[in-house]
């Protein structure tokens, strides 16, 4: 498996590593070094163009823009990791089950998410949203992963049902091994890699949708997050003032985030699925 | 058609708008306050009030009847829809909610089935003649430059894009549908203005969805390059491009018109992001001033307009898909 592994951290994949690492360590780590009092109104000049002093310069309200993405990084990232994290256990939980087990909880299963994936998440999580009144990041991961999980149900499901067939299970199950034995430890280890492209894509789904609420209006202002900066951004007219290190950053940062993201998702695809390399 | 299919697709349909307007009215009913009241304070939060506000919860509390027993209400809701009665807009008072979005309508459907359109076509055309034999080795360059652009959202595209023709370059109007004072008549100068002005949020969702098409139409192509089909077709003489288009596109395209059915609430939910980003004065910009205004009503209308949209043209694909393939036809 490692060597395996090794054999195929293809140029994509270190592409993919490279920009999200470019984020991920200032992401984490950048939040020690930054000055709560930095956020405070007025802590510098007001809209004040990046200086010595305020290396990304300030918004409109004089809060310096360097300490708000570096305090705003790790809830962003909570809401994709949350968010992702959660979905992808439901979905391999509720697809594996429902693969491996077939019958009514299968159809069950199946009729949720067909018609779970034809209703917009974003719809329910507007309404989520605008009717709950405090939303912090880690809820918010959580009620993305409500209207998310279908997906990684669905194409978890489908990988089961392909393995199941495999002599390797016809003999665990002639040797009386228990349907729960057999899915979480015969059939989980083998989705492994399957699983990490699954969780990468869902992470990217988690943000995308935290992003569309908070640029909507609908995130907690009392956390600083990135989806945040652009909401508030575009209500300071920001970019019709010229003020490009208000808006810009958080931008740049999310499409360094979802270019490695997607890097990395596509080199765990052909390693999870060997076949799609000779297409 | 098949009256089974048909039946089938119709319920799963009803059951899908359903189940989406209940899961609407339970979120509202779940809440440990009046939704609206949630609404407001968060407008005031955020240091802005609400004019009369006692007055519209007041207003609210008594459209939804919040007295009566949960079923009662869930009834009245549910009577109301089948009715196309959202109710009044607490911004726009005593225009009704359905009111303001169907004036909207037009510019999203508008915007959405052209770049959804061209979207589709370019991206397929590209990924599909990246593994065709003997094209230009540009086409292969073309799909790999556009699949990052798939990675990113669109409104953020969209913003770059608003800065850099927009305001930088003045190419494009910075947001707006129209000219304002421009006179409306049928004609060509109308045309182009609208289009001026559609062209930025067309180009905002096409950059970003035509990697996605490229990417499965080279995938999908690849697999049919081989098949005995088209080695019989080129056995008997046919020109390359007739092979093209009236073989290989013809079965490489049925599986990505159901993806263009799956793909179609993630279409829908940019869009609505897309047209803040442009003041484009579609459903998506009423939402977020409906949002800002805490105009309960309008937020809940154009939700549940989301799902309708998304539930009909996931049904009319699949209504069609039986022309595309007779296999599914003649399937019982």
């Amino acid at each position: 498996m490692i060597n395996r592994l090794r054999a195929r951290l293809s140029p994509s994949m270190w592409l993919g590593l490279v920009l999200l690492a470019l984020v991920l360590v200032p992401g984490l780590f950048g939040q020690f070094f930054a000055d709560p009092g930095q956020l405070r109104l007025m802590a510098g000049g007001i809209s004040a163009p990046p200086s010595p002093d305020h290396p990304l310069g300030t918004q409109n309200e004089g809060r310096d823009l360097l300490t708000y993405i570096l305090k705003g990084m790790p809830n962003t990232l909570l809401i994709g990791l949350v968010g992702g994290g959660s979905a992808v256990l439901l979905g391999t939980v509720l697809g594996m089950l429902a693969g491996y087990v077939g019958g009514p909880l299968d159809a069950l299963v199946r009729n949720t998410v067909d018609i779970g994936l034809t209703i917009p998440p974003l719809a329910i999580l507007i309404m989520i949203a605008a009717s709950f009144p405090v939303v912090t990041p880690l809820i918010m991961g959580l009620v993305i992963a409500l209207t998310s999980w279908m997906h990684p149900t669905r194409v978890i499901r489908s990988q089961v049902l392909s393995l199941r067939e495999r002599e390797f299970v016809l003999l665990l199950r002639l040797s009386g091994a228990s349907p729960l034995h057999i899915v979480f430890r015969e059939l989980l280890p083998n989705l492994i890699p399957f699983l990490a492209a699954t969780f990468v894509n869902a992470v990217a789904t988690a943000l995308l949708a935290s992003i569309g609420l908070e640029v909507l209006g609908l995130g907690s202002f009392q956390t600083p997050t990135l989806g945040n900066l652009i909401y508030f951004a575009i209500i300071g007219n920001a970019m019709w003032l010229g003020l490009w290190w208000w808006w810009l950053p958080p931008i740049v940062i999310f499409i360094v985030l979802f270019m490695g993201l997607f890097f990395v998702s596509t080199a765990l695809d052909s390693l999870a699925n060997p076949r799609l390399e000779q297409g | 058609m098949n009256p089974r299919y048909l039946g089938r697709r119709l319920a799963t349909f009803l059951l899908t708008i359903f189940v989406a307007s209940t899961l609407n009215f339970a979120i509202t009913r779940l809440t440990p306050q009046d939704p609206i009241a949630a609404l407001l304070g968060r407008m005031a939060s955020r240091g802005r009030t609400v004019e009369s506000g006692g007055e519209i919860v007041a207003r609210y509390r008594e459209r939804l009847g919040l007295d009566a027993p949960l079923a009662q209400q869930y009834v009245n809701y549910l009577r109301d829809l089948l009715q196309g009665d959202l109710g009044y807009s607490l911004a726009f008072f005593p225009i009704k909610a359905e009111a303001v979005i169907l004036r909207a309508l037009p510019w999203t459907l508008g915007l959405l089935s052209l770049a959804t359109l061209l979207a589709f076509v370019i991206g397929n055309l590209l990924g599909a003649l990246a593994v065709w034999p003997r094209v230009p080795a540009g086409f292969r360059w073309l799909v790999y430059l556009s699949m990052p652009f798939s990675a990113i959202p669109y409104y953020l595209l969209a913003l770059i894009l608003v800065y850099l023709f927009a305001l930088n370059w003045s190419l494009f109007p910075l947001g707006g549908s129209f000219t304002v004072g421009s006179d409306r008549g049928l004609n060509l100068e109308t045309l182009a203005d609208l289009l001026h002005h559609a062209a930025l949020p067309v180009l905002s969702v096409v950059l970003a969805v035509v990697g996605f098409w490229a990417l499965s139409m080279r995938g999908i192509m690849a697999t049919v390059l081989g098949d005995d089909y088209l080695i019989y077709a080129r056995a008997r003489g046919l020109r390359s491009r007739r092979i093209f288009s009236h073989y290989a596109m013809r079965n490489a395209m049925l599986p990505q018109v159901t993806a263009l059915a799956i793909d179609f609430g993630r279409l829908i939910s940019g869009q609505v992001l897309v047209e803040i980003i442009f003041n484009y004065p579609g459903v998506g910009w009423v939402l977020y001033n409906a949002l800002r205004a805490a105009d309960f009503f309008v937020i809940q209308g154009v939700t549940l307009f989301m799902v309708f949209t998304v539930a009909v043209a996931t049904l009319l694909l699949d209504l069609l898909y039986p022309l595309l393939d007779p296999r599914i036809r003649y399937q019982s």
